[in-house]
């Protein structure tokens, strides 16, 4: 993608974006709703109303590029092209998911798709994505490593370390931050003695730019030139994406830390509605694109909850399989043999 | 056999590493032109060049956590943590990544990673800069923590420790860099070894706290205690059947372990001895720890703190004593 077929797409291209936002939207909801029914538990972060950063950045990556991304990756990882089944399943628990039920939400992993995972540790994920960029440097690849991580994990030691070793190296890093403007329920003037992010690049000189996140087009340009630099100077990078979450937290949040209004206020800018009024006005979609569109996420949402209902649970003795590469059996055959075998948690 | 210095076999088995594989390399803090902090790594900047030798900014965090990307990247990072105490600012990329990568990916990663660090007290270093922390460590499933002890382990289990497809951390007893000794022909990263046969009682530690054991059985020897003396060389896993045997033979056990006594790996292998061999026993499990104080400065301090050779007799004879 250049950047100008990026500001200015096809219908095709249109048409593309659209589904991928949907997908997203749709997926997410979805989950929501299978979480209220206990089918997927644990934590679920919702990445609704942040669309346009993934569908906007993530396929200005090669295949062969690398990914590192966060604890609300649901969006980050359908954009990467994981199947929606994998993930949902993964929700699940089941053995059928990404990552054999063993993550969860907050941990999907598709090694053939350089998607190394949804890291639940606030920029824990930044030194990773250094040394992987850092392998591909010194294995004369030219493979880019997009990390993503949100605003809170500038106040990270992690991030100011992973950046000074990025840019002392001079490794291809793209250091994505979707800026959603809240660390948890802590809004970023209340944690950061200066609330822009990309300006801190400088400091480690490292080239930064910022993009407004709601606006998938201007994502697409940005991150594509962003991925372009770091390919062709072999160095890192630094791109803010202002952006916004319009459901809570995680689904225990009680959105104490924020007014209705402000939600609202965000939601006129709805990413979806936003590029729909665009495409429409420019006469790239029209309503019957829009219902097809609908319909096959409809689809799609629905074949990922059947894969995730028809997939077996990992059999108890293989508990502790993979906590090393060589295993050696269950340790403890009596006590796993003993315990019954697991029904749908309720 | 030849007489080595354990600094001497450390630099061998790095020099070994980077000569056998081109994916091999070493980072750290001061690891090229300062030569290592303990001169582990001396000369070899010029050697095998800055991409192989990469002196790191002070930012264990971040190193470490490069040192398992790269891991996963294809290479073989060796990463060399200054000393245990440091080691605590990459808790986070070692106990969230390092450990658990393989298992939450559903077995689609691996992290063939060698850490390396010095750990212990004995240098009048005070209380930031004396930790025992490889117990900690020993307590994390995803990764392997090894302790060599001898010039021969020194030498050899770097290069065990890099094939193996998970990560390894590799404890090096700072007193011990100067330590002489004859150095063997091969290591192994998983069995504990004996390193003094004994009837009467079974010594159970590793590390710097071996050379104190072994001390401490001369001294008992020439008191009519034979004691027994188990290495045990890898601290997970631990290798219970041979602590099991000895015991079952002695029929009494003393752990020596520099870490403080509260949730210590004395206390896991004093745990383990109850669990396989409590009809073996003719006494309670005993232990000769650290005190459990921060590590003072003062040189009669610190050597009363740490489990010296007198701490380790004296628990020995009153075992014998009051359970003869």
């Amino acid at each position: 993608m250049n950047a100008s077929s990026a500001s200015h797409p096809d219908r095709e291209h249109a048409l593309t974006i659209l589904h991928q936002m949907l997908l997203i939207r749709r997926f997410e909801e979805k989950s929501a709703e299978l979480y209220s029914l206990g089918k997927i538990r644990g934590f679920l972060h919702l990445y609704i109303g942040e669309e346009a950063v993934a569908v906007g950045a993530i396929p200005a990556l090669s295949r062969d590029d690398s990914l590192v991304s966060t604890y609300r990756e649901h969006g980050h990882a359908l954009i990467r092209g994981m199947p929606a089944g994998a993930v949902m399943a993964e929700m699940f628990g089941k053995v059928n998911g990404c990552s054999r039920g063993r993550g969860g939400s907050m941990h999907l992993f598709d090694v053939s798709r350089r998607f190394f995972g949804g890291n639940a540790i606030v920029a824990g994920g930044l030194p990773l994505a250094v040394g992987l960029a850092l392998a591909d440097k010194l294995q004369g690849r030219q493979r880019v490593t997009a990390c993503l991580f949100g605003d809170g994990a500038v106040a990270e030691g992690a991030f100011h370390e992973s950046l000074n070793l990025a840019a002392l190296w001079q490794l291809p890093v793209l250091f994505l931050c979707e800026n959603n403007l809240y660390a948890m329920g802590t809004r970023i003037e209340r944690y950061q003695s200066r609330p822009e992010i990309y300006p801190k690049a400088a400091g480690y000189g490292i080239s930064a730019d910022c993009v407004d996140g709601m606006d998938v087009l201007a994502v697409q340009q940005t991150a594509a030139a962003a991925v372009d630099f770091v390919r062709s100077n072999s160095r890192p990078f630094l791109l803010e994406a202002k952006t916004y979450r319009f459901r809570a937290h995680s689904m225990y949040d009680a959105e104490l830390y924020r007014s209705k209004s402000e939600v609202e206020e965000w939601k006129q800018r709805d990413p979806i509605n936003a590029f729909l009024a665009q495409a429409r006005t420019k006469r790239l979609v029209n309503d019957d694109d829009i219902k097809s569109i609908d319909s096959r996420v409809a689809t799609e949402v629905a074949e990922a909850v059947a894969f995730a209902e028809a997939g077996e649970w990992e059999p108890i003795q293989d508990v502790t399989k993979d906590v090393y590469t060589r295993f050696d059996g269950p340790t403890n055959a009596s006590t796993v043999a003993a315990q019954t075998h697991p029904q749908v948690p309720v | 056999m030849s007489k080595v210095t354990y600094r001497e076999a450390v630099r061998s088995a790095l020099r070994e590493a980077l000569e056998s594989d081109p994916r091999v390399f070493l980072m750290g803090e001061d690891v090229g032109k300062y030569g290592g902090s303990y001169a582990c790594s001396k000369g070899f900047l010029d050697e095998f060049g800055p991409e192989r030798i990469r002196d790191t900014p002070l930012s264990e965090g971040a190193f470490v956590g490069a040192g398992i990307g790269a891991a996963i990247g294809g290479m073989r990072p060796i990463v060399e943590i200054m000393t245990v105490n440091f080691s605590l600012l990459a808790l986070d990329q070692i106990v969230n990544n390092a450990a658990t990568l393989r298992h939450m990916s559903g077995g689609q990663i691996s992290v063939p990673l060698v850490v390396r660090m010095a750990t212990g007290g004995g240098r009048q270093l005070a209380a930031q800069h004396s930790h025992s922390l490889e117990g900690w460590y020993a307590h994390i499933p995803g990764i392997k923590v090894v302790a060599p002890a001898t010039v021969t382990d020194a030498r050899y289990m770097l290069g065990l420790a890099l094939r193996e497809p998970d990560p390894v951390f590799i404890f090096e007893h700072a007193l011990l860099y100067p330590m002489e000794g004859q150095l063997g022909d091969a290591a192994d990263l998983e069995h504990a070894a004996i390193r003094r046969a004994g009837n009467d009682v079974t010594l159970v530690t590793y590390g710097g706290s071996l050379h104190r054991s072994l001390e401490a059985a001369e001294v008992l020897a020439s008191r009519d205690v034979d004691v027994e003396v188990v290495d045990l060389r890898s601290l997970r896993p631990i290798d219970a059947p041979t602590i099991l045997e000895s015991v079952a033979n002695t029929h009494r056990a003393v752990i020596v372990d520099e870490g403080w006594r509260t949730g210590s790996l004395a206390a896991e292998i004093s745990a383990q001895i109850m669990e396989g061999a409590f009809y073996e026993l003719d006494a309670p499990v005993a232990r000769v720890c650290s005190l459990e104080v921060p590590m003072p400065y003062a040189r009669h301090l610190e050597d009363a703190a740490l489990p010296n050779v007198e701490r380790i007799v004296s628990a020995v004879e009153q075992l014998v004593a009051q359970h003869g």
